[in-house]
């Protein structure tokens, strides 16, 4: 039996409050690290201001979802009625005029391409689904999902040093800080 | 010292401080903590259910039996073992069809209004509501394709390229109401889910290693509570609430055209759109109510789920009471005001001398005077009251679509057409059916997922404010209710009632 392979993933450092987490965010962000992360069992107002993160873009593709969805809405409803098989039905005719009817279908499928491209979208930049990450081996990283708040500054960051960013964290007011590592 | 006593950060203040004056009321109470929070409403998934869910799941999944064998009896013998005959060709099964999926409307009002209204107080109920709202609509959905009574043909429905090369008709709000209702339901599917993943990842941290916590983080996807997940999310949950508010609008909308586009008097009004969205809304929250105050006293979860839900959610049925009532009363002035023989006389058959004017009179009791003792404070915080009004509402909202849809049919254009409804035995019970089969499915999901939205109900709690400094609850006196560790059942201290396993902390 060998010694599995093993990478460091990060410093993870632990904090009590919403207030101490928010605060040691801003610090962090000063600091000039990049590859970081808060992990808290609620989005926590502010945080991103305090962690200097633009805003999502994820309108901008939900958008284009919608507009598809209104397009392919009007061309079946067209093509189908109008151009293959034109059909008069109580006395509605079968041309451009009757796109009133058509606005109740083009207005669902818009709501329906508009949410399922929020949704994927959305998984998308989280980066989810994954089965596992690194992150899932600290013991003391399952309190993310209770009531603890984390902050972990990632290996991969320019600015990680084993020593520095451990010091870092316990400066801004971390506690129980490991190194959270993976197996290869 | 007129002075310090209005200050509260003054020294020597004395009395009530001016922030506790005006402190809101909280929307969780007695202080609970967070790991508090997780642990309630986690203990309801993983501690045994209480007696009173057995008794409540059996005959449930006997109702879900009896409701198979009418479907199976339907299809395998035909839509006649119904009793629509003409003119009444809509006869219970819409009626069905259209309360069940107005119950489903408050789920989403909840979700999706209130959410970007900011009524930080849905925290407590979105999660059962919208659970609710998906329970209903599925139970909705089986009345109109079993109707068509070629349920293989049921397909027809879809624009799918057949080898007649026949489309359907896109001219007819028939086919809108399929794809109304179609994406509402995946909507609402998609809206609760991404609602769900945060705690079910909760879920996931509380359970050893096995296959529950694989189910569970199968479903969690993974999630880590990283604000660079949560920017992503809040912004996607926002968007799809963005999007529901005006979808749950269209799709009783839609429902209400398949009646008010045809030319039947006493349904071709245009009230109809309004009138079925508040009707739905109404109704739909008397189910909440129905449902989440049983849920409160069982599982204890009077801290999370407070009198104050209680009052807004009865405020706003009395609102939505009183506008239903004022469409019906505009029904019949328009009735007599738009001078159409045919409409005056619909009415008339209605109110008057018709052979339906008991289920006429049972919806206006129901549906507009009983809610009205919820303008008394002392109504709305006697639950007993309360769990009467939401039942008669809930059989009111009932009665309404059966006034539309049957009487109405009943009295057609032509004297010689008119015939009574009487539902069948089969009809009957598969109506009973679906109460079961609804049941069913919410005792399940109390069963398996949390019934209310703990990351949500979390970020209310006043300490999840980056700004929240701990020394103002000292100052205002603000003492934690005593916790024990876990809150599991082996770690409570015994209580009076120590039978009921998910019994309220005293």
């Amino acid at each position: 039996m060998s010694t599995p392979l093993k990478r460091v993933h990060g410093y993870l450092a632990e904090f009590s409050s919403a207030r101490d987490v928010f605060h040691a965010a801003e610090q962090t962000r000063d600091a000039g690290y990049s590859s970081w992360d808060v992990h808290s069992p609620f989005p926590v107002h502010g945080m991103d201001d305090a962690m200097g993160l633009p805003r999502s873009i994820l309108p901008r593709f939900v958008l284009i979802g919608g507009i598809i969805g209104i397009t392919t809405a009007f061309l079946l409803q067209y093509l189908t009625q109008v151009v293959i098989y034109p059909t008069v039905v109580q006395a509605k005719p079968a041309n451009i005029y009757t796109i009133a009817a058509f606005f109740p279908v083009m207005f669902e499928l818009t709501i329906l391409f508009s949410a399922f491209t929020a949704l994927f979208t959305c998984l998308v930049m989280m980066k989810l689904p994954r089965l596992h990450h690194p992150l899932f081996n600290a013991p003391s990283f399952s309190k993310f999902s209770d009531d603890k708040f984390f902050i972990c500054i990632e290996a991969r960051d320019p600015k990680f040093s084993a020593e520095k960013t451990k010091s870092f964290l316990a400066g801004i007011g971390g506690s129980n800080i490991e190194l959270v590592e993976d197996e290869l | 010292m007129a002075e310090a006593a209005h200050d509260p950060h003054h020294p020597h203040a004395t009395g009530p401080s001016r922030a506790k004056v005006l402190l809101r009321e909280p929307l969780v109470l007695n202080q609970r903590s967070m790991s508090w929070v997780t642990n309630r409403i986690c203990g309801i998934v993983e501690n045994p259910q209480p007696k009173g869910w057995w008794y409540i799941i059996v005959p449930c999944v006997a109702l879900v039996a009896v409701m198979v064998f009418c479907f199976t009896y339907l299809v395998s013998t035909g839509v006649g073992v119904w009793g629509p005959n003409h003119p009444v060709a809509w006869g219970w099964d819409i009626t069905n069809f259209v309360f069940w999926i107005g119950i489903g409307h408050a789920g989403t009002l909840i979700s999706a209004i209130l959410y970007l209204t900011r009524q930080k107080w849905r925290t407590a109920v979105n999660r059962a509501a919208e659970a609710m709202t998906i329970f209903a609509v599925m139970c909705a959905g089986l009345f109109p394709a079993l109707h068509v009574g070629r349920v293989w043909m049921a397909w027809f429905l879809a624009p799918i390229p057949n080898s007649n090369a026949i489309w359907q008709n896109f001219k007819s709000p028939l086919l809108w109401d399929v794809f109304a209702v179609s994406t509402y339901f995946s909507v609402s599917v998609v809206f609760w889910f991404l609602g769900l993943v945060p705690d079910l990842a909760t879920l996931r941290d509380r359970c050893k290693p096995g296959i529950r916590k694989m189910a569970y983080g199968l479903f969690a996807l993974g999630w880590r509570g990283g604000n660079r997940q949560w920017r992503h999310y809040e912004i996607a949950y926002g968007l799809l609430a963005a999007l529901s508010t005006p979808l749950v609008l269209s799709v009783h909308t839609v429902v209400s055209f398949d009646f008010a586009t045809s030319i039947v008097p006493g349904w071709h009004t245009t009230i109809f759109p309004p009138y079925f969205v508040a009707g739905a809304i109404f109704g739909g929250f008397a189910m909440v109510l129905t449902l989440m105050i049983p849920v409160r006293k069982i599982y204890g979860l009077h801290d999370l789920f407070t009198m104050k839900h209680i009052d807004n959610m009865a405020k706003i049925i009395l609102l939505t009471g009183t506008i239903v009532g004022y469409a019906y009363l505009m029904e019949l002035f328009i009735a007599w005001y738009s001078g159409s023989l045919y409409e005056f006389d619909a009415f008339k058959w209605r109110i008057l001398h018709g052979p339906y004017t008991w289920a006429y009179y049972c919806m206006f009791f129901c549906n507009v005077i009983a809610p009205q003792v919820f303008w008394f404070k002392k109504m709305r915080e006697n639950l007993l009251v309360v769990m009467i009004v939401c039942m008669f509402v809930n059989a009111g909202m009932w009665y309404e679509r059966f006034v539309i849809i049957c009487t109405t049919l009943a009295r057609d254009f032509l004297p010689g057409q008119w015939d009574m409804y009487h539902p069948s035995w089969v009809e009957i019970w598969t109506f009973i059916g679906t109460f079961g089969f609804f049941m069913m499915l919410f005792l399940i999901f109390l069963r398996f997922l949390p019934v209310i939205a703990i990351a949500e109900i979390k970020g209310v709690l006043p300490e999840s404010d980056p700004h929240y400094d701990p020394s103002f609850a000292k100052r205002d006196n603000l003492v934690a209710a005593p916790s024990y560790e876990g809150d599991r059942l082996e770690n409570r201290p015994a209580e009076p009632t120590a039978v009921v396993t998910n019994a309220a902390p005293a």
